[in-house]
């Protein structure tokens, strides 16, 4: 959806020039703050809103477009900063930004420590017995907190941001090499992709298992959007503007639709042909399936199909705080994460029925966006002190 | 918020008022005899018919079923395994089924993956010779946050070779507990047990759904804190009766015909 955005605004890595700040394409956050909404949704109880969200229509999720968002605006913030400042500036930039990143999650860590803390000390109904096993790791501190340390121990809902701890800490050689020979990082990305398949390589997690998103398959979507803002969208754009392509996104998007329909209602299972579900099953979210990425590029065509740059909608007030979550989408997302502990812990305490549940989540969406207005109310102000900031700043959306 | 719940608590006993009590979920109010109505949508059997079980019930008279499963298919506790769903199917079955030798026996496996216990179901039916093998399955692979595909294919490996050793096979998910929802990811593992029934052919009993509707039409307070064993008791029980009906819609038996040779 943000493919066409390199089509007019940037120019080839040689030739850019920075552009003020008030050129932000607007797309970009309209859809990282959409996907930020949709996570925070997707990450409480089912309730009337999750009817709304990505996941039920199709096989990609919010996840992918936040991860190619952030690799879109990773490559033009510090792809700018790499041919201003050079590469070791820009290399120390990225890594400042990663160490923040990891903050934030160990920040969270504590939250949900506290949570489950206080769940364990209080709850004990026989019910639910084996269920309560998960709270075995508070019986070793030292060794879960080393574990989350590590970023190996990985509570539930707090996935995304490891995955973008390392995929930001091998930002550097990447970015440089995308932008030596653009075509080529990708095709190494899509080798380790492949290889990833191949081979099944991923990183262990504490006390089993692997993590949830295996960074040596998810990389392929970040190092794709780094291309795309570096000139490869621009030179895809006869492509992506095509008819045939439309219609071939359009098709799969149709195609997606009706298989989710078959998992939702059990009952046309029988129309889905059995050679086809044993090619297609499993779809893998934690290799990024082929079939969630080829579904995340469609839904991307025709999005960009549907609203073109400087499309009249991009200023209007409705969708002002989606855009703003957009802008500070690390601070966002953690706020979301954060929401939607809370929303649960509320959600079991108060007991409520579906009205309550809608409540939870909307109020979870004005507190979102009522602090993304808050820090870009401050950043304003703060912008102001010193011209020097601006660039800082801008350097800090990404 | 536990103070507020605490004090309806005690106004509803004050009160004896039914519906603040059945909120709050105190435990007289989940008698075991208690009805455990649940939409049809959640009973639906799909296509999918138990041959064996089926065959056993109409012309041997007789049907047997083992439940493998883990910690959630039984309670602690002297009277534990009495008082959960094992035996509770076994108790409607024969209710629901005069003159059939109705056998319930369990195998529980717990803190074992699906993968290890998949490795013992070719024996297991060989060695007791079920007409239906009830696997319960994915806590542990939940909370051990076991690859979601390895969870699938040893499903997938697990149900094929029941079916391949002459049984019935049929699956039951996670249990549904609005405090643990924070903690565990049993998405994965639903759809993966889902998709896995689909493709197998078999049944689904569809555990954490029935259970979650119970949660949120009030039915049952299933985030009480208590450690008594009233909830556990009346939810066990109802899930015996709901999968005593859905093994039997499953077999595409009709109860009444039993009934009327009585």
């Amino acid at each position: 959806m943000t493919l066409a955005a390199a089509e007019t605004e940037i120019s080839p890595p040689k030739t850019i020039v920075a552009p003020p700040v008030t050129e932000r394409e607007l797309r970009l956050d309209l859809f990282r703050g959409l996907a930020l909404w949709l996570i925070f949704i997707d990450h409480l109880p089912t309730n009337v809103l999750t009817w709304f969200t990505l996941r039920n229509y199709g096989f990609s999720d919010a996840t992918e477009i936040f991860i190619f968002i952030s690799g879109y605006t990773a490559a033009f913030v510090y792809g700018r900063a790499m041919q201003e400042r050079g590469f070791l500036v820009a290399s120390a930039r990225i890594l400042k930004r990663a160490w923040q990143i990891y903050v934030a999650h160990i920040f969270l860590f504590t939250i949900y420590l506290a949570e489950i803390s206080y769940v364990a000390a209080r709850f004990d109904n026989p019910l639910y017995a084996e269920e309560m096993n998960i709270l075995d790791f508070l019986k070793q501190p030292d060794v879960t907190i080393v574990q989350a340390l590590l970023l190996r121990f990985r509570p539930v809902n707090m996935d995304v941001l490891p995955l973008y701890i390392v995929l930001m800490m091998f930002f550097p050689p990447v970015l440089w090499l995308l932008r030596k020979k653009a075509d080529l990082a990708l095709a190494l990305s899509v080798a380790l992709y492949a290889v990833t398949w191949e081979f099944e390589l991923a990183l262990p997690s504490y006390p089993s298992g692997t993590w949830f998103f295996n960074p040596f398959a998810w990389q392929l979507l970040f190092v794709f959007g780094a291309w795309c803002a570096l000139g490869g969208a621009e030179r895809m754009s006869r492509i992506l503007t095509s008819r045939i392509t439309l219609a071939l996104a359009a098709a799969y998007l149709v195609f997606a639709l009706a298989v989710v329909l078959t998992w939702h209602f059990p009952r046309i299972d029988f129309l889905m042909p059995k050679m086809l579900a044993r090619w297609m099953y499993p779809i893998s979210k934690t290799d990024l399936d082929v079939l969630r990425f080829a579904h995340f590029l469609a839904l991307a065509v025709v999005t960009i199909h549907l609203i073109p740059k400087g499309w009249p909608g991009l200023t209007s007030a409705w969708l002002r705080p989606m855009i703003l979550c957009g802008q500070h989408s690390l601070e966002i997302f953690c706020v979301g994460i954060f929401l939607a502990f809370a929303g649960h812990f509320a959600i079991v305490e108060l007991q409520g029925g579906p009205w309550i549940h809608l409540a939870i989540s909307a109020a979870g969406i004005v507190i979102m966006s009522g602090t993304a207005w808050l820090l870009s109310w401050y950043k304003g102000v703060a912008d102001k002190s010193g011209s020097h900031q601006a660039r800082k700043s801008s350097a800090g959306a990404a | 918020m536990k103070i507020v719940l605490q004090a309806l608590l005690v106004a509803g006993f004050l009160a004896g008022s039914p519906v603040c009590a059945q909120k709050g979920g105190a435990d007289g109010k989940q008698e075991p005899a208690k009805s455990c109505e649940m939409p049809p949508e959640l009973m639906s059997v799909g296509d999918n018919v138990l041959g064996t079980v089926s065959a056993a019930i109409k012309i041997r008279k007789k049907l047997d079923i083992l439940v493998v499963g883990s910690g959630s298919s039984t309670l602690a506790g002297p009277d534990g395994a009495s008082i959960a769903y094992p035996a509770r199917l076994e108790a409607s079955l024969r209710e629901k089924l005069p003159g059939i030798a109705i056998a319930v026996t369990t195998h529980l496996q717990p803190k074992k993956p699906a993968e290890e216990v998949a490795e013992t179901l070719k024996g297991l039916v060989a060695e007791r010779k079920p007409d239906l093998l009830l696997w319960q399955t994915g806590t542990f692979d939940a909370i051990r946050a076991v690859h979601p595909d390895d969870f699938r294919n040893a499903l997938d490996d697990g149900v094929g070779s029941v079916k391949a050793a002459g049984a019935d096979a049929m699956l039951m998910n996670l249990q549904y507990s609005p405090q643990m929802e924070a903690m565990i990811a049993t998405e994965p593992y639903l759809d993966n047990i889902r998709a896995v029934a689909q493709q197998q052919d078999v049944p689904l009993f569809d555990r954490y759904a029935i259970m979650q509707n119970w949660g949120e039409n009030g039915v049952f307070d299933l985030s009480n804190s208590s450690r008594s064993f009233a909830l556990a008791r009346a939810v066990h029980d109802c899930i015996g009766r709901a999968l005593a009906d859905f093994v039997i819609a499953a077999a595409k038996v009709d109860p009444a015909e039993f009934k009327a040779q009585r």
